[in-house]
C-alpha cells in the first residue's frame, strides 16, 4: 500500500486515472512474474530441444569426438534413416504394438467396466484391484514377469507343459515372441486405466435412458449396443488416441527386459533413438529418428484434437 | 421377490468377478510369495503359494544390505520425487493462477502457446536435453534430473481448468480489503484448490517414483540411482537368483501400493480427469 501513499501526493483528479492505469500495469506485471518460471521450462523443455534437434539431425556429429567433430551433412541422416532395416523393423514393431495391444487392452477393459459398474458388490475393491498393476512399477513389474517367463522351468511354461504343449515358447528370449511377450506385460499393467477411464464414462451416462429402455423391454445386450456403446463414443475416441500414442512411446519394458532382441525383433522407436544417441553417441542421427518420432506422434495428436472437438456436439 | 432375485445374480456375478481379480493379481501374488522362499523352491511346479520354508530374512538383507544397498535407491527416489512433485505443484498452480485470476495482454497467447507444446514428445527431445544439461555441468546429478522435470503443461492444465470454477468474488473481496496478489494466490486460490493440488501431486509423485528412462539417460552414477535403476542391477547382479529379485521387485511396489489405497479416491480421479500419461 506504498504505492497509494506516494500517489495521495498528487492532484486528486489525476489520483483516479493514475491508480486505474498502474493496477492493470501491475497486475500484467504480477501475471507474468507467475507465468515465468513456466515459461522458463517451456524454452529449455521444448522450444531449445526442438530448434536444436532440428539442427544437429542435418549433421555428422558423434559426442566421443568433441563439439568441434561436428559437420553439416544435409539429409544424408534422413537418407540413411529410410534405408535403415532397423528403423524399419523399430516402426513395423511400433505398429504391430498398437494393432495387438490397443484393441485388446481397450475390449478387456470395457467388459470389466460394465461388469463393475453396474453388476456387481464391492466395485470399490474392483477398482483397486485391477489399478495395481498401473501404479507399480513397470521395472519392478517386468522383473517379476521375466521370472513368470523364464524358458525351461518359469510357471507359464510349466504350466503349458502340465497341459499338453510340447513345444513352448523362450518368450522374452524367442525371435517369434519377444514382443508378444512385452505387449502381455503392457496390456496386463494398463488395464486398469482403461478401466478407469471406462468407469469414468459410463457414469455420465444418465440412467434414464436405460429405464426408458428397460420399459420399452430391452435385453442388457440391446441396451449394451445401442445405448452404452454409442453413448461411450467420447470416451472410445480419447483412449483409443491415449493409447495409440503411448504405444508409439513404449520404451521401458523393452529397454530393461529384451534390449530391444533378440536379433532387433521387439526394438521399437525409441529404442533406436536411444541406442544410436546414447550407445553410439551419434546425436546427429539419433536426432533424425527423433524427428521422425515427433511428427507421427503430432500428426497423430492433431487429428485426434480435430476429432475430439467434433465430436463434442455429437 | 424381483429386488431378491437381481440381488442374488449380482453375488454371483461378484464372485465370478473376485475369482477373475485374483487370477489377474496372480503375478504380484507370485512375487510375493517367491520374496519369502528359498531360491530352490522359487521355480517348484505346481507353484506352491504359501512357502513351505521361509529364507525372508536372508533374502531381504540381499536387497537392503547389499554392495549398494536398496535403502540408497529409496532415499534418492524419495529425494526425487518430493522434489519434483512440490516444484510441479507449485509452478503449475502459479501458472494456473495467471492464466485464469489475472488479466493481462497476452495471457490467452500464452495459454495456446503452452497447449502446442503438448503434441511434442519428451522422447523426441532427449538427445538435446541431454546434450544441455552436458553444458550445465548438470550431467550425472540429481539437480540436472530434476531441471528436467519440475514442470508439466498437463497439469497446468488440470490445475486451470480448475482454478476457472474458484469464484471469483472472494478474489475481488481480498483486493477491496487491501490484499495483495501474492496473499491472494497463497492465503485464498491455493486453499480451495486443495483437492486438485492433492490430485495432481499423488499422481506426479506416482509418475516420478517410477520414471526409468530419465534416470536412464540422465545418471551413471551408482549412487544417485532411483529404485527403478536400482532394480536394472538387481537384475543383472542376481540374474538366477529370482527369490532376490522378487524380494526387490517387491520392496519397489510396496509404498506405492499402500500410498494408492490410502488415496485411492484422489489417484482415480486423477485419472479419470482424462489423463495422457507420460
Amino acid at each position: 500500500m506504498k504505492e497509494n501513499i506516494e500517489l495521495t501526493t498528487e492532484k486528486p483528479e489525476l489520483l483516479i486515472k493514475k491508480t486505474k492505469w498502474s493496477n492493470s500495469r501491475k497486475e500484467a506485471l504480477v501475471g507474468w512474474l507467475f507465468l515465468l518460471p513456466e515459461l522458463v521450462g517451456m524454452l529449455y523443455l521444448y522450444v531449445f530441444p526442438i530448434v536444436f534437434s532440428l539442427i544437429i539431425s542435418f549433421s555428422e556429429w558423434n559426442l566421443v569426438g568433441g563439439f568441434s567433430t561436428i559437420k553439416f551433412v544435409g539429409l544424408e541422416n534422413f537418407q540413411k534413416m529410410f534405408q535403415d532395416e532397423k528403423v524399419f523393423m523399430a516402426l513395423k514393431n511400433n505398429l504391430f504394438f498398437t494393432f495387438l495391444s490397443v484393441p485388446t487392452g481397450m475390449a478387456l477393459a470395457l467388459i470389466l467396466a460394465v461388469i463393475i459398474h453396474t453388476k456387481v458388490y464391492l466395485k470399490e475393491y474392483f477398482k483397486v484391484a485391477f489399478f495395481i498393476p498401473y501404479i507399480s512399477s513397470i521395472i519392478a513389474v517386468g522383473a517379476v514377469w521375466s521370472a513368470l517367463y523364464h524358458p525351461s522351468s518359469g510357471p507359464i511354461n510349466m504350466f503349458l507343459k502340465s497341459i499338453g504343449f510340447e513345444k513352448t515358447p523362450l518368450w522374452l528370449a524367442d525371435p517369434n515372441y519377444s514382443l508378444i511377450a512385452i505387449i502381455i506385460i503392457s496390456v496386463w499393467a494398463i488395464i486398469g486405466y482403461n478401466v478407469i477411464i471406462y468407469i469414468a464414462g459410463l457414469s455420465n451416462i444418465p440412467d434414464e435412458l436405460y429405464e426408458a429402455a428397460s420399459i420399452d423391454g430391452a435385453s442388457s445386450i440391446q441396451k449394451f449396443f445401442n445405448i452404452t456403446l454409442p453413448m461411450l463414443g467420447p470416451t472410445n475416441v480419447f483412449l483409443f488416441i491415449t493409447l495409440l500414442i503411448g504405444s508409439f512411446k513404449v520404451f521401458d519394458l523393452i529397454a530393461f527386459l529384451t534390449d530391444g532382441g533378440p536379433n532387433n525383433t521387439s526394438t521399437v522407436i525409441v529404442f533406436r533413438i536411444y541406442e544410436e544417441g546414447f550407445r553410439h553417441f551419434n546425436m546427429g542421427y539419433a536426432s533424425a529418428i527423433s524427428w521422425l518420432l515427433f511428427i507421427v506422434v503430432a500428426v497423430i495428436t492433431l487429428i485426434s484434437w480435430k476429432i475430439q472437438k467434433n465430436k463434442v456436439h455429437y | 421377490m424381483i429386488q431378491r432375485k437381481i440381488d442374488i445374480q449380482k453375488v454371483i456375478t461378484t464372485i465370478i468377478l473376485l475369482a477373475v481379480s485374483i487370477f489377474f493379481l496372480l503375478p504380484l501374488f507370485w512375487m510375493t510369495s517367491a520374496a519369502f522362499k528359498f531360491e530352490k523352491d522359487v521355480m517348484v511346479f505346481p507353484i506352491e503359494w504359501i512357502p513351505s520354508s521361509l529364507n525372508v530374512i536372508e533374502n531381504f538383507k540381499a536387497v537392503w544390505m547389499a554392495k549398494i544397498p536398496f535403502s540408497l535407491f529409496y532415499f534418492n527416489s524419495l529425494k526425487l520425487s518430493i522434489i519434483m512433485t512440490l516444484a510441479t505443484v507449485l509452478f503449475s498452480s502459479m501458472a494456473a493462477f495467471a492464466l485464469t485470476k489475472l488479466q493481462f495482454k497476452g495471457r490467452n497467447l500464452m495459454f495456446g502457446l503452452l497447449l502446442s507444446f503438448m503434441i511434442i514428445p519428451e522422447q523426441a527431445t532427449l538427445v538435446p536435453r541431454f546434450l544441455l544439461l552436458k553444458w550445465l555441468g548438470l550431467y550425472n546429478t540429481h539437480e540436472g534430473l530434476i531441471l528436467m522435470g519440475m514442470f508439466s503443461i498437463y497439469f497446468t492444465f488440470l490445475m486451470r481448468q480448475f482454478m476457472l470454477g474458484v469464484s471469483n468474488e472472494l478474489i475481488e473481496a481480498a483486493k477491496l480489503d487491501g490484499a495483495g496478489y501474492f496473499t491472494i494466490f497463497w492465503k485464498i486460490v491455493l486453499p480451495l484448490c486443495k483437492p486438485i493440488i492433492a490430485t495432481v501431486g499423488i499422481i506426479k509423485f506416482i509418475w516420478t517414483w517410477n520414471d526409468y528412462q530419465n534416470p536412464l539417460i540422465f545418471l551413471i552414477d551408482k549412487n544417485l540411482y532411483p529404485i527403478t535403476l536400482g532394480m536394472q542391477l538387481f537384475k543383472d547382479d542376481y540374474a538366477d537368483n529370482y527369490a532376490i529379485l522378487m524380494m526387490a521387485s517387491l520392496s519397489a511396489i510396496i509404498p506405492l501400493v499402500i500410498i494408492f489405497i490410502i488415496l485411492q479416491k484422489h489417484v482415480i480421479k486423477g485419472i479419470s480427469l482424462g489423463g495422457v500419461k507420460g
